[in-house]
């Protein structure tokens, strides 16, 4: 399998690895894939009370792809209102990393885990008081 | 070993630039060419460089071939390859074939099919009349090579494809002993398949390849991991491989010396022999230029092969393959040679490393021989 | 020989090939430039000399193996030696039956051969594996029936090195009347084959995991009582009508004086590698979470086996790079399907997947294996580090009760 020279540079030299505590305020948890099928992505966004995400970390079981995949998405994540992260698409990610077409689905594994990440935030804040004026 | 070879059709030894490009192979790059480590890579990207050289050498497409372990292999992989994929039908194989072509072709009658066997004339060449009747709705696939192994004539195989696809019939040939001898491209002769070898062409033994038209399938004969795209299974031989590929790239470099020098060198030896009273075998027809083969009358094949070769001269009696058996020739049988002079029939094979000063010490060691198995028949 | 430095990437693939032995390939190098006739020819001293030395190489197979040399077919390799076996006697003995045994964890060219005689009208069983790798011999004799008429079964795995009971399952073969084939591809040089004592009636042999030349290998057939064999590769009837094809005369020469070398030095040699196979399974089995695969007392000393739990298996590949090894066999690890040898000894996908075969071999040096032990102790911390299913493990979760999403 020959991987893109980004690939790699991500791989060996991964972004924001690692976990918030998930209870913390303001964190929210997308965990997507399962370890039958060779990927398991853990994408967490830290949002600030302006909405915007101010800091992710990941964790991903998976190949190479995989792991550049999400290592990309928490540089992209950083910064955005929740809206802008969750028009990140997979092709997005693929082009940038220049993904084969059997690692396509790596990209899309990332995507999900950015919108597992925005639902988990907005189920955990549905009680409270709306911040951003939507 | 102090001799003088003349029998460069059983086989030739390997050209010293080939070896030295097989050499890192055995152990420096020892890599399996399905290893997905480096030294997998390396491999697997020599191979491909191979298949490039013969793709080359032929006018295909690297897809085109299929590495195989010889000609016999390569043979056996189209014959049984294709009659495995299409229905049960006629097979028309040329009654001069190498055995490695006739005797699969038996195996298939075994299984039914119908094997016909096209006449050949008396300079061996086979008649495609004969051919066009056999060639009909009822026949799924031919097999005729493309120079013989032992005469050495050209058969007319352009003109049996064009016969074929009339009636939408697969074509084999064997260009075992053609390939390195003649120019061979692989669309101006529009087969199916061709097969080719690694030792004919001062290349390794144990390698060759099968080349298949795009769009053509064959059954594998060889079954297990899915090497050569499912087509032949076993782990590559990746010496023998790299080798091939020299092989063939020079073959194309020395065309030129095929058709100038060792043409010249048989000119000269067949004059020799005619002087001599011998009698050349398929002598009318085209022939590659390097393959003589001949008999006197009267004079034992074996018995004037051993005299030579006490006067340091290596030639053969006949194909080296069936060489072992004293029955004579089938090729020779099969143009109507009479069976007196079919039993004196010797081949003298030329190659790269041919003279003309080996042709002169071979001509008058042909004369001592030849006068003196005169002198003793007389005497008996 | 010790060197503190290592070259990288360190070679521990020997179960997918092996280098030539320098002292082989100087022993070939004659046969192809200088006495390169072809073993065929009989009207000259060219010819001869190849026949000579054909023969001098049969000899040293058959006394690796101790049989007959006369038993001794020359093939392409191990795989044209399974198909001869397998297919060849199955032709010749089809009016006796149709129905073959052979087991879930053999190489493919017995399994793929397997299935093409399937199409062919024969039925064929595939033993399941105990959870160590090995054959049940009960299961093997309950197996057999009155129209079987060939079992094959592998002597040495290739993924996991196991060494299979072969001369039980022979003695069953012999009773029963029913043709035992084993591939010995993996096994020479590495275990005694003793052909007196096996009732053993086909073995295929290949040079090229011996320390010989690719693209060569012999097939034993028995002679007493004899076994009969319908050839599969037809033309000028070398070998007996067996096996057609010029013979490749260095290539022999090749495998006759790797087999020469094996049969001398594998006693010293065995015990060599099983001192650093110890040492490589000491260094792993520390780190936590590791398996090892198949049975590791009936096992050839070359063999280390090893799934880590938690790391996903290409990345794993790619973090040890400095490792020529094998994530499932050579033949198939082009593909991502877990390892059919991993699955049928009942590990799951992941751990199939995160598996790694060390296979070590003449010229793995101690310096070699510690820098590897180092190195897997190192990649698998970091990957672990970035794999949530560590931290889920860590934590104390079942990943078996976690309900994961669809994808």
């Amino acid at each position: 399998m020959a991987y893109s020279d980004k690939v790699l540079e991500h791989y060996e030299n991964p972004r924001n690895v690692g976990s918030f505590d998930k209870d913390e305020t303001g964190v929210a948890t997308g965990m997507v894939g399962a370890p039958a099928c060779g990927d398991v992505m853990k994408l967490q966004i830290k949002v600030n009370d302006k909405g915007i995400i101010e800091d992710a970390r990941f964790k991903t079981y998976g190949c190479g792809s995989a792991i550049a995949s999400s290592s990309l998405v928490t540089e992209w994540v950083k910064g955005k209102t929740l809206d802008e992260a969750m028009t990140i698409r997979n092709t997005q990610i693929a082009e940038e990393l220049a993904l084969p077409p059997v690692k396509i689905h790596c990209s899309i594994l990332a995507e999900d885990a950015i919108k597992a990440a925005i639902e988990d935030y907005r189920i955990k804040n549905e009680s409270l008081p709306q911040v951003s004026a939507e | 070993m102090g001799m003088i070879y003349c029998d460069y059709n059983a086989t030739t030894p390997v050209d010293e630039s080939v070896f030295e490009l097989m050499r890192p192979f055995f152990c420096d790059h020892y890599g399996n060419a399905s290893s997905r480590h480096q030294l997998g890579r390396i491999a697997k990207v020599a191979i491909e460089e191979a298949r490039n050289k013969v793709a080359n050498a032929i006018g295909v497409q690297p897809e085109q071939i299929i590495f195989t372990s010889g000609g016999t292999e390569s043979n056996n992989l189209a014959l049984k390859g294709f009659a495995g994929l299409i229905p049960v039908s006629r097979l028309v194989v040329s009654p001069i074939e190498h055995a490695s072509v006739r005797v699969p072709a038996h195996e298939l009658a075994w299984l039914g099919w119908e094997l016909k066997q096209p006449r050949v004339n008396s300079d061996g060449v086979v008649d495609l009349e004969d051919m066009a009747q056999l060639l009909t709705g009822k026949c799924g696939l031919v097999s005729v090579m493309l120079a013989n192994n032992e005469t050495g004539v050209i058969q007319p195989v352009a003109d049996v494809v064009k016969l074929a696809q009339k009636s939408g019939v697969l074509v084999h040939t064997d260009a075992v002993q053609a390939f390195g001898k003649m120019r061979v491209d692989f669309d101006l002769l529009g087969v199916d398949a061709l097969s080719i070898a690694g030792h004919k062409i001062y290349g390794p033994k144990g390698v060759g390849a099968l080349v298949i038209r795009k769009g053509v399938d064959l059954m594998p004969v060889l079954t297990g991991a899915s090497h050569e795209r499912g087509l032949r299974a076993g782990t590559e031989n990746v010496a023998g491989i790299v080798g091939l590929g020299e092989a063939c790239r020079l073959v194309i470099e020395r065309m030129n010396i095929v058709e100038t020098h060792l043409k010249e060198c048989s000119g000269r030896l067949e004059t020799g022999i005619e002087a001599l009273g011998g009698v050349i075998f398929g002598r009318k027809a085209s022939r590659v230029p390097n393959t003589s083969y001949f008999a006197f009358e009267n004079i034992d094949g074996p018995v004037l092969a051993a005299r030579l070769d006490d006067l340091g001269f290596c030639v053969a009696t006949g194909s080296a393959c069936s060489s072992g058996k004293t029955e004579p020739s089938p090729v020779l049988d099969a143009m109507g040679v009479p069976l007196h002079l079919a039993r004196g029939a010797i081949r003298v094979s030329l190659g790269m490393h041919s003279t003309i000063a080996d042709i002169e010490q071979f001509l008058s060691a042909l004369n001592q021989c030849v006068s003196s198995l005169h002198r003793s028949a007389a005497c008996a | 020989m010790e060197q503190n430095t290592v070259n990288l990437p360190i070679y521990l693939d020997y179960s997918a090939t092996t280098p030539v032995d320098p002292r082989v390939a100087s022993k070939m190098v004659p046969y192809l430039t200088e006495y390169f006739g072809n073993p065929a020819s009989r009207s000259h001293v060219y010819g001869w000399t190849a026949e000579k030395a054909v023969e001098n190489a049969r000899n040293e197979v058959a006394m690796l193996v101790r049989c007959d040399p006369r038993e001794i077919i020359w093939t392409s390799g191990a795989t044209e030696s399974n198909n001869l076996a397998i297919k060849g006697a199955a032709h010749f003995y089809k009016s006796k039956g149709r129905h073959l045994v052979t087991e879930k964890t053999e190489h493919k060219a017995v399994l793929d051969t397997m299935r093409e005689l399937e199409r062919e009208g024969f039925e064929v069983t595939y033993l399941d594996v105990e959870e160590n790798g090995l054959v049940s011999v009960d299961a093997f004799r309950s197996a057999l029936r009155p129209d079987t008429i060939l079992a094959s079964v592998m002597l040495v795995n290739n993924e996991i090195g196991v060494i299979q009971p072969i001369y039980e399952l022979g003695e069953i073969c012999c009773q029963q009347g029913v043709l035992l084939h084993v591939d010995a591809a993996q096994a020479t040089g590495k275990v005694e084959i003793d052909l007196q004592s096996l009732q053993v009636d086909l073995m295929s042999f290949s040079a090229h995991k011996t320390y010989g030349p690719k693209g060569i290998g012999a097939l034993y057939v028995r002679r007493k009582p004899r076994v009969r064999l319908e050839g599969q590769m037809h033309g000028g009837g070398h070998e007996r009508g067996l096996r057609s094809g010029t013979l490749a005369t260095h290539q022999i020469v090749g495998m006759g004086e790797a087999f020469r070398l094996a049969r001398e030095e594998m006693g010293v040699e065995n015990e060599r590698v099983r001192y650093l196979r110890d040492r490589l399974l000491a260094g792993l089995v520390q780190i936590e979470e590791t398996y090892i695969n198949g049975d590791l007392i009936k096992r050839v000393p070359h063999n280390l086996n090893v799934s880590f739990n938690f790391v996903e298996g290409e990345s794993l590949i790619m973090a040890i790079k400095d490792l020529a090894v094998s994530s499932g066999s050579a033949c198939t690890s082009a593909s991502l399907e877990p390892s059919y040898v991993l699955r049928a000894l009942g590990r799951n996908d992941e751990l199939a997947h995160s598996s790694i075969r060390f296979s070590i071999g003449r010229f793995t040096t101690e310096a070699e294996i510690d820098f590897t032990i180092d190195l897997i102790r190192k990649k698998i911390g970091r990957l672990r580090e970035m794999s949530p299913l560590w931290e889920m493990f860590k934590e104390g979760i079942d990943l078996n009760q976690v309900q994961w999403s669809a994808h």
